[in-house]
């Protein structure tokens, strides 16, 4: 009973330890993940129902989508199938490495011993010379070489006709592989904490509100447990185009009533609060929401000092020490003239170019209207020298904020710096191994050097010849 | 003299380069063989004072700081910086390997590619980035994205040579694969250069652009005949180049490359671009993504393809170490890893819409 059972485990265990598994599974990872680029994911049905009918023609296609569907392709990477593709990946890398381990670590742990004549017939690199004098004299120079030129510290033993001196280096090398398939498993484990422990939504935040909770992709609340409120936001463009060059909000965090933190945001600069990051990652206007925007000029009387005021639509307001008023009659949030009438339009739903026209009076006569553009300061002079800036229509914009949770990150990220450790070990680095017999004739000492090395043998055989030259001039410098 | 100047220069460099290095290869003169290796580096030396120039003309113009002012961040930029890596690598492998057959090769693939770009895409104007592209990351992200495209394309070329020299028959498996690979390779590049030459447009938005005239002077020619025409052309291209394919070999045998280096080289490229592009294209990526909007992971088009692309040479490493995998079968895996290159960096934003692109999130 015993015996069969352990028969099965071994298998399951050989399976799991065989790289050939793993090179199935690249296999099969690449080719799924490929349907997976060309389904749209989460798109909404009709898209891909009409993306099958060029594949299969609009009889097959409603069928065809719902097969894919119902094997999870619309949402592929987060099918059971895939994860468990993926789960087979991480349990190959371990089972392997746990198999493999044992007798990389005694390679790594065993010191270098010296090397029979047998087996110096069979190291990578070899090369020999003859020199003058005993070996006990041609020794020095070697050792000294040896140090200086290969960094290396080489014992020595007494054989039966001269010397024997190893030495290696880097053994520790050999681990980089592993290292680097453990980093793989470190990051795997920061996704699935960051799936199961995280949240991963948004919240389109207008200037002014407040709220205490985020929406997650398919509309549920989520609390955060404090509140966050945008104080403005706004944006900055290249010269005169659209081409947006930065956006930020100003954030306050309220928490149990009380201001803690204000921060302004931009797309790269995070605000990061107990554990949430809100980001910055689109903005637009609040619908129906012409009616809360606060209007805010700066207005210099000429020759006199430069007041703000804040207005609503409709409402009037003083240019200081004179009698004019102005009245904000319209406004646009993109504002462009027509190229042959000059007759102003909207053209987009963005503030993308915002202006307000205003009508002025003196003592209740019409004097001079037109628009003010926010971005175009010519338009702020008044006919009469008076300056009227355009500072911002505040509260018609929201923020729009990414919010996330993720306590898995910090592990995905030592994972990638455990990675990039693993793989420069692994690739940059090498168990370099050598041997040198100096076997004493007559007059002479003839040196046998032999070495190994796991990777890049090519650039050791330099090293290792650059070192020849070095012995052979310094000894006959010697002479 | 500005950044143009010196493209223009290097340019032409390439292609007198590639001139010596074919008389090279007909005469064996060890001078002439100097000679196309001081024009290749002086091409180099050029094209590299023009990268320089061209992003202090940025920096100088534009209103952004001097990382940001990086001339890699479009198309074009990108393309230039690719070949100037790719020279690179190959003087590398030059000065290594003591061979100068592969400079036949790639000084005209660079020339080429240069005058190409000088010809259609590199408008002097700048182009502004939007905020999510304002990052260091995604610079270094490019930067080493590029580095090791360039190793793969090297190692591309020399898996091709590989198969040309160890194929001997037309039915054989791997003969048909190479040349049906590099028909189509040299198809699309045909197609494209023949779109550009028609269109002139000045890229603004390569993207956006690409997807409107991809093509359209041949396969989707709005005259039928037209494209049915580039169709046929296309296949009888391929037809020929499978039909007369042993050439390659008689000249490639008659330039003394062991198969053995070249596998060697294959696998050495492979060895360097696969940490580079691990650091760099993929985890550089995932945080600028982190930090641009929190999400280092979103499985959009052109990250799950990066990540195929790792697959593929994890795939070639794992087979060659610890399969045994030989010869034709990993050269043929090296091959398709760089076919995955080309679709990662073209072939998302040409035939997938991706969020992702070069501007995500607008
Ligand atoms: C995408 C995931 C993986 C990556 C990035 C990766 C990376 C590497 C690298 C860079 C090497 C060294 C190759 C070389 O020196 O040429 C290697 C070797 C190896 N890999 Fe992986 N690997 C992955 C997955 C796996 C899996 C799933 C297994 C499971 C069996 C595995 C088993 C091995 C083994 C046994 C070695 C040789 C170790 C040795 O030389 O002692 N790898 N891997």
């Amino acid at each position: 009973m015993e015996k069969t059972n352990k028969g099965i485990v071994d298998k399951i265990w050989d399976f799991f330890a065989s790289v050939k598994l793993a090179i199935i599974i690249f296999a099969v990872l690449s080719i799924t993940s490929i349907i997976g680029t060309i389904i749209e994911q989460n798109a909404e049905p009709e898209r891909n129902i009409r993306l099958l009918t060029k594949f299969f023609g609009p009889d097959i296609a409603p069928t065809a989508f719902r097969v894919f569907d119902s094997l999870g392709f619309m949402d592929m990477y987060h099918s059971w199938w895939f994860i468990t593709i993926l789960l087979l990946f991480a349990a190959n890398l371990i089972i392997c490495s746990i198999h493999r381990l044992p007798k990389i670590l005694k390679l790594v742990r065993e010191p270098v011993k010296p090397l029979s004549e047998d087996h110096f017939k069979g190291v990578g690199i070899k090369r020999e010379v003859v020199l003058k004098g005993k070996p006990e004299k041609v020794k020095v120079t070697i050792e000294l070489a040896i140090k200086k030129m290969l960094g290396l510290n080489p014992s020595e033993i007494k054989e039966e006709k001269g010397y024997q001196l190893f030495s290696q280096k880097g053994s520790f090398t050999r681990l980089g592989v592993y290292i680097t398939h453990f980093s793989i498993l470190i990051i795997l484990l920061g996704a699935i904490i960051g799936i199961f422990f995280g949240f991963n939504g948004f919240l389109n935040l207008p200037e002014g509100e407040v709220s205490d909770v985020a929406f997650s992709r398919n509309g549920h609340e989520r609390p955060l447990g404090f509140s966050i409120r945008c104080d403005d936001f706004n944006v900055d463009f290249y010269g005169n185009s659209d081409m947006p060059k930065e956006y930020s909000s100003v954030l306050t965090v309220i928490d149990n009533g009380q201001e803690v933190l204000r921060k302004m945001i931009e797309v790269n600069v995070p605000l990061k609060y107990k554990g949430i990051t809100f980001y910055q990652s689109s903005y637009g206007i609040v619908p129906g929401s012409g009616d809360r925007g606060v209007f805010i000029f700066r207005i210099t009387p000429s020759g006199g000092k430069t007041e703000e005021v804040r207005l609503k639509f409709g409402e009037t307001f003083k240019i200081p020490n004179t009698d004019i008023t102005g009245k904000i009659e319209d406004f646009s949030p993109a504002i462009a003239f027509d190229q042959t009438t000059g007759r102003p339009f909207t053209y987009a739903e963005q503030m993308s170019n915002p202006a307000v026209y205003i009508s002025f009076s003196e003592k209740g006569k019409q004097k001079y209207s037109g628009w003010i553009l926010k971005r175009y300061p010519g338009t702020w002079n008044l006919p009469d020298g008076h300056i009227v800036e355009f500072v911002d229509l505040w509260g018609i914009q929201y923020t729009g904020l990414q919010v996330r949770r993720d306590p898995g990150v910090w592990i995905v990220y030592l994972g990638c710096i455990v990675m990039a450790i693993g793989l420069y070990i692994a690739f940059f680095m090498s168990h370099k191994r050598l041997w040198v017999r100096l076997i004493e004739e007559k007059n002479s000492t003839r040196v046998i050097i032999g070495a190994t090395a796991n990777k890049n043998r090519q650039a050791y055989e330099r090293r290792i010849e650059n070192m020849l030259d070095f012995i052979v001039k310094a000894h006959e410098g010697g002479h | 003299m500005d950044s143009s100047t010196f493209f223009g220069i290097s340019t032409l460099a390439y292609f007198l380069a590639m001139i010596m290095y074919i008389t090279y290869l007909a005469f064996r003169k060890a001078q002439i063989g100097s000679v196309a290796t001081t024009i290749t580096i002086i091409g180099f030396v050029s094209q590299t004072l023009a990268i320089i120039l061209r992003w202090k003309e940025f920096y100088d113009i534009g209103q952004m700081g001097i990382l940001r002012a990086a001339p890699f961040t479009n198309l074009y930029e990108s393309l230039a910086f690719f070949i100037w890596c790719l020279i690179l690598g190959y003087l590398i492998i030059e000065y290594r390997y003591k061979n100068r057959s592969f400079g036949a090769f790639i000084t005209p693939i660079a020339g080429l590619a240069l005058a190409f770009i000088d010809l259609t895409g590199m408008s002097k104007e700048i182009q502004p980035l939007v905020p999510a592209l304002q990052s260091n990351w995604l610079l270094a992200h490019v930067v080493m994205s590029f580095i090791s495209y360039s190793t793969f394309a090297l190692a591309f070329g020399t898996a091709v040579m590989y198969l040309i020299i160890r194929s001997d028959k037309r039915t054989e498996p791997s003969y048909i694969f190479w040349t049906v690979m590099v028909g189509i390779f040299v198809v699309i590049l045909v197609a494209m250069g023949l779109d550009y030459l028609k269109y002139r447009v000045f890229i603004q938005r390569p993207e956006v652009l690409i997807k409107s005239y991809l093509f359209k002077t041949t396969f989707k020619n709005e005259s039928g005949i037209i494209s049915i025409l580039s169709w046929i052309v296309s296949l009888s291209f391929i037809f020929f180049l499978w039909r007369y394919g042993y050439i390659f070999k008689k000249v490639l045998n008659s330039f003394s490359i062991s198969p053995d280096t070249l596998d060697e080289i294959t696998y050495k490229s492979i060895a360097i671009g696969f940490p580079v592009f691990t650091l760099g294209g993929l985890i550089f990526g995932a945080i600028w993504a982190d930090q641009a909007w929190g999400v280092y992971w979103s499985w959009d088009p052109k990250e799950t393809w990066s990540l195929i692309t790792w697959f593929v040479y994890a795939f070639y490493l794992h087979a060659r170490l610890l399969r045994g995998w030989k010869g034709k079968k990993i050269a043929v895996v090296a091959v398709v890893g760089f076919v995955t290159v080309v679709f990662t960096y073209l072939g998302v934003n040409l035939l997938l819409s991706g969020l992702h692109s070069y501007g995500a999130l607008e």
